[in-house]
């Protein structure tokens, strides 16, 4: 069950990754996105993971794709130009990835102490994740915030930059995202 | 209890479910109008069936039969997709509401909740995040000046509103401790009202700031912007007409019910009996299953009868004082409830 159920969301995933590179146009790749994002929220789940699964959901496809969405929609991109690459690009670019591609690989394969994840039916509860997270991780938990939080001052800074040259519309809206 | 069982069950409690929620649908807006009615003097729908009250499925069969226009210049496949996506989400996250004690009958699992999830506020809140793409994308498909601006209003709207509403929540969560919707109604369930989480618990200011972002979760007046008539001809769904149009419709009311439901679970006891066993309890076993059935209905049918209340007597926000209010006002308040909430759990 689980298998099938893992086989079905990672292909899912998968097509909703490539989908979203062969789109041409910003609202579909969006929307691909999103797909990955759900699909991916699922797997999580199987790991057993439920609360990672759920904040996957919130903040991935509920609160930063809507942005990406109202982006697209604001700005009401069309479809892009299709060019047939630069000959650059094809000739450094493909190996250089698969190279970047195996190097990440056999790190990942030969790293000790990683653990390992089933697909199994036990189910990691939010009190152990969470009491996890503010004792003996909380340094790192801490500061990730502070990072956080620096991103924040820093839309604030750029939005107040540019608040003299735009209506009061434009602000408002601002605030709105 | 095999797999086959399992399946069979669920599809049952799904198939009972959606068409109580669909039925529940349709005689809320039969409620709205009824309400609005008599707030404004007047009879409101009282002509089809005994009362009116045939009123919500001759609707429903005319909006099957109005023609499906769908206008040249859209962008087809997010048209025709937005509609489902909108209702989906309203009819998915009932999902994991319950709506009575967990009763089992014959070996069955527990009769009176689709699905016991541990994370089941979580489950909700990430559902409702999820519909307003039906919104938003139906508002930019419909190629539509006043589609895209009620879209693009909506939905800087929710996620405004949604930060407040899920920050409204957490003092209740820190309360009972768990995220579990089933076992955050039991926690109420002890002395009746007196330990209701808006009561008990002393969660009536996050109660108000959820009622709040709750009436602007589900663009209700007074949070109507996004399909304000007199400015934007009808919002998002504009252009769409027929079934299509109703589905929204739909989605909407549906997200009321929703809407109420999480209120009646998280601050008004869930199923529970406000009057604990002050009357001592019946004594009829089939009476002591249906009685909690009632007490929620009873509860959300009272959160449905303030939405429509409101709706019938508070004019429109602006755009501006709407996101004033959602990010100076509530959010703060909020975060001020949690830090309260905590403060006090501590020194407990």
């Amino acid at each position: 069950m689980h298998l099938i159920l893992f086989i079905v969301f990672a292909g899912l995933c998968l097509a909703g990754a490539i989908n979203l590179l062969l789109q041409s146009h910003p609202i579909d790749s969006a929307l691909s996105l999103i797909v990955v994002m759900t699909s991916l929220s699922v797997l999580y789940l199987l790991l057993g993971a439920e609360f990672l699964a759920a904040a996957q959901v919130i903040v991935y496809a509920g609160a930063i794709m809507v942005l990406f969405t109202f982006v697209v929609m604001l700005l009401n991109a069309g479809r892009e130009e299709r060019t047939l690459g630069s000959r650059v690009a094809k000739s450094i670019g493909f190996p250089a990835v698969t190279v970047i591609l195996a190097v990440i690989a056999t790190v990942i394969l030969h790293a000790q102490g990683l653990g390992v994840a089933r697909l199994s039916d036990g189910i990691t509860s939010t009190e152990d994740l969470s009491s996890i997270l503010f004792t003996k991780l909380l340094l790192p938990f801490e500061v990730t915030s502070v990072l956080i939080l620096i991103a924040i001052l820093g839309a604030v800074a750029l939005a107040r930059h540019s608040e003299g040259n735009e209506d009061s519309q434009g602000s408002a809206e601002g605030t709105g995202k | 209890m095999t797999i086959l069982q399992f399946i069979l069950w669920s599809m049952l409690k799904v198939a009972v479910v959606t068409v109580v929620m669909l039925l529940g649908i349709a005689y809320t807006v039969l409620l709205e109008r009824k309400l609005v009615g008599r707030i404004q003097n007047r009879w409101g729908p009282n002509r089809v069936g005994p009362f009116g009250l045939l009123q919500p499925l001759v609707d429903g069969a005319k909006s099957f039969l109005k023609e499906d226009i769908i206008p040249t210049g859209v962008y087809r496949p997010l048209y025709l997709l937005a509609p489902i996506i909108a209702l989906g989400c309203t009819l998915i996250s009932i999902a994991v509401v319950p709506f009575g004690a967990p009763v089992s009958v014959w070996g069955s699992p527990p009769l009176f909740q689709i699905s016991d999830v541990n994370v089941g506020l979580l489950v909700i809140l990430g559902v409702t995040s999820i519909g307003v793409y039906g919104i938003a994308l139906a508002g930019w498909s419909s190629n539509n000046k006043y589609s895209l601006l009620g879209a693009l209003r909506s939905s800087a709207q929710l996620v405004s509103y949604e930060l407040a509403l899920g920050l409204s929540l957490v003092g209740v969560v820190l309360r009972a401790g768990t995220l579990n919707l089933r076992l955050i109604v039991e926690q109420q369930g002890t002395n009746g009202i007196l330990s209701w989480n808006i009561f008990g618990g002393f969660q009536f200011v996050a109660f108000f700031i959820y009622l709040m972002a709750a009436f602007a979760e589900t663009n209700r007046s007074p949070f109507d912007l996004p399909e304000a008539e007199s400015e934007l001809t009808g919002g998002y769904h504009t252009e769409y007409s027929s079934m299509k149009f109703a589905m929204f419709f739909m989605a909407e009311y549906g997200n009321m019910i929703n809407v109420g439901c999480v209120a009646t679970l998280l601050f008004l006891g869930g199923w529970t009996n406000p009057f604990a066993n002050f009357f001592g309890s019946p004594h009829n076993i089939l009476i002591q299953a249906l009685m909690p059935l009632f007490w929620f209905v009873s509860k959300v049918f009272c959160f449905l009868c303030l939405y429509v209340w409101v709706r019938g007597t508070l004019p429109r926000f602006r755009y501006d004082q709407l996101m004033n209010f959602g990010w100076r006002w509530l959010m703060p308040l909020a975060i001020l409830n949690i830090v309260a909430t905590s403060l006090w759990l501590a020194y407990r």
